[in-house]
């Protein structure tokens, strides 16, 4: 159980996270996502004790981090910039770590085994790649067996094997009744491991809700494509029925306010030819542009263009 | 508390520790030595401390024939003995910084501080081991130059015992002052937090600053001098210094201790404040 009570932290004039309430629980994995400069690495690190809130709480099980006797047992982390000397050896790097708590070699070599070093395991992390880094920075955090995990980008550098791998892997720690809490700005990467999300923007929250309630507020106005060799015919029936309906080709509809099933049923009753029948589910990803469209920081600037359509 | 958050997960008793200040020294031993620069660094201050002094006292043997009258009067097998101190106190003083300074380039510090959340002992921990080991391999290295030394030159009858004015604390004092040194270059390795920065620091209060004071008018730089670090410092290891410039040995070395502290205390209070 992490717990961030009224959260405020000041780098001089800026402010990267301001009165910012949340609570990350157990058993789940909790999805903390947020366009860059958010603060979501400032929230970790304030989680970690690396950085002092300006004004507000943030406690593991409980007690400030600073205060944890044995806080490789209670948390394990790995923050996004790699926080490993580049002279030392992955093993000894972490014998060093694990020694700090009295834990022994065995379990320095049970993790190196666990994600998958052993081959590399003597060798200087120097000449580690991205997703060598990233695999090793997860044996850091699962060193201490600990009761909650905290990964910042942790799918960043890993090959499609490799984010599978932690995608499984967060899984299964959840599932061994872990507080699991993770950022990303792969969306969709979340959406297949995040169960609750956490959403900043600005330094401010933007919601603390399921992953699922999430997508269903954003598809309450879900759009059904449609294509029909006699689309101007079924364009009126539609209309006629109440629904809003929006053409960008010849033959296409997008259809508002009415479900698939109902608009098959009416082209059917008129024996109106349909060649396309697609409701779009929308994305965790539109979602999230949805409702961080506001609170994006570093935004480019695009020219007026039909509303995304991404399918789940 | 685990147990309760994890209820399924099985205890694992193996691998249940806590962090205490002896395990944190084990740690950062490992550190120390699993790292090619420290181990290539601490070689050169060895080779240094030890070769040096027999290398000048050969040569000066050699040569004796031709060494003037203020060559001979001023020869001093004691400070012979010590004077590898000149280039290992250049090795130990850019080791210390960067045994704090590596840890803050390649972000390493925010792994030692997450695993040990209070920071303090993580710089205790440094101070120790690398102040232990600077101890000991100066300590060998200074008796090891000096009965080398004293061998070569018994050949003019120049040699000392151990049991001569000022030889003893001569020797004694080579990694007494090296390891003062090693604890300051530590502590400003963590004020700076950037190994170019800190190694600068640390030149400028050793060898610039005695460079500084000469713009002074001369009373004031001769009652300042004497109390600048190196000078102070370098009392302790010294024979024949004109102590009327000169700090007494002890004396120097406790000025030069009383800087070191200043600068632990500093260090201390700012890892502790200061954001990762």
């Amino acid at each position: 159980m992490i717990e961030i009570r009224n959260v405020t932290k000041r780098y001089g004039e800026r402010v990267a996270v301001e009165d910012l309430t949340f609570t990350v629980r157990p058993g789940i994995v909790t999805g903390f996502l947020g366009p860059n400069g958010a603060g979501k690495s400032t929230t970790m690190r304030m989680m970690l004790g690396l950085d002092a809130p300006t004004s507000g709480t943030a406690t593991v099980n409980g007690k400030d981090y600073r205060d944890l006797q044995a806080p490789l047992h209670e948390i394990g982390a790995m923050l996004e910039a790699r926080a490993i000397h580049t002279g030392r050896s992955a093993y000894n790097h972490l014998l060093a770590m694990a020694q700090t708590h009295g834990i022994g070699r065995r379990r320095v070599e049970e993790v190196i085994d666990l994600v998958g070093l052993s081959h590399v395991a003597k060798q200087r992390v120097g000449g580690f790649s991205l997703g060598m880094g990233q695999r090793l920075g997860i044996a850091s955090a699962l060193l201490g067996d600990p009761a909650a995990v905290i990964l910042d980008e942790p799918a960043n550098g890993l090959d499609p094997e490799g984010i599978l791998w932690i995608r499984n892997l967060l899984r299964s720690l959840a599932a061994e009744g872990r507080t699991v809490f993770l950022s990303s700005h792969l969306m969709s990467e979340m959406a297949l491991t995040a169960e609750h999300l956490v959403v900043v923007g600005k330094g401010r929250l933007i919601a603390d809700t399921s992953v699922a309630e999430i997508v269903a507020q954003a598809s309450d106005d879900s759009v059904v494509h449609v294509k029909s060799p006699d689309a101007t015919a079924l364009r009126e029936v539609l209309l006629g029925a109440g629904a809003s309906v929006s053409s960008d080709q010849r033959g296409a509809l997008d259809v508002r306010g009415l479900g698939h099933e109902r608009i098959g049923e009416l082209a059917a009753a008129r024996s109106i030819v349909l060649h396309e029948l697609t409701p779009k589910t929308v994305s965790l990803e539109e979602a999230f542009m949805r409702l961080t469209g506001d609170a994006v920081e570093f935004h480019a600037t695009t020219p007026d263009q039909p509303r995304l359509e991404v399918a789940a | 508390m685990s147990a309760a958050v994890a209820p399924t997960r099985p205890e694992a008793p193996s691998i249940r520790g806590r962090v205490t200040q002896m395990n944190v020294i084990r740690s950062e031993w490992t550190k120390l030595w699993s790292l090619r620069s420290t181990r290539y660094t601490l070689l050169a201050a060895v080779i240094a401390m030890a070769g040096l002094g027999i290398a000048i006292a050969i040569a000066q043997m050699t040569r004796w024939s031709q060494l003037d009258q203020h060559d001979l009067s001023t020869f001093d097998s004691i400070d012979i003995g010590v004077s590898g101190y000149h280039v290992a106190q250049l090795a130990i003083g850019v080791l210390g910084v960067l045994v704090i300074s590596g840890e803050y380039s390649t972000g390493m510090i925010r792994s030692s501080f997450m695993a040990v959340p209070k920071r303090l002992p993580v710089f205790w921990a440094k101070l120790a081991v690398f102040c232990a080991v600077t101890f000991v391999t100066m300590l060998v290295a200074t008796f090891v130059s000096f009965f080398v030394v004293q061998a070569i030159v018994t050949q003019h009858g120049q040699q000392h015992s151990l049991g001569d004015p000022h030889a003893l604390r001569a020797v004694l004092g080579v990694p007494l002052f090296l390891t003062a040194l090693a604890a300051m270059s530590v502590s400003l390795g963590a004020l700076v937090r950037n190994t170019a920065g800190g190694i600068a620091l640390w030149v400028f209060l050793l060898f610039v600053l005695p460079g500084i004071t000469a713009i002074l008018p001369h009373a004031t730089a001769d009652s300042i001098n004497p109390y600048l670090p190196l000078n102070a410092g370098a009392t302790i290891v010294t024979s024949t210094f004109d102590f009327g410039t000169h700090l007494s040995p002890w004396c120097g070395l406790g000025v030069f201790a009383v800087y070191t502290v200043i600068a632990i205390v500093a260090a201390a209070v700012g890892l502790v404040r200061r954001d990762a």
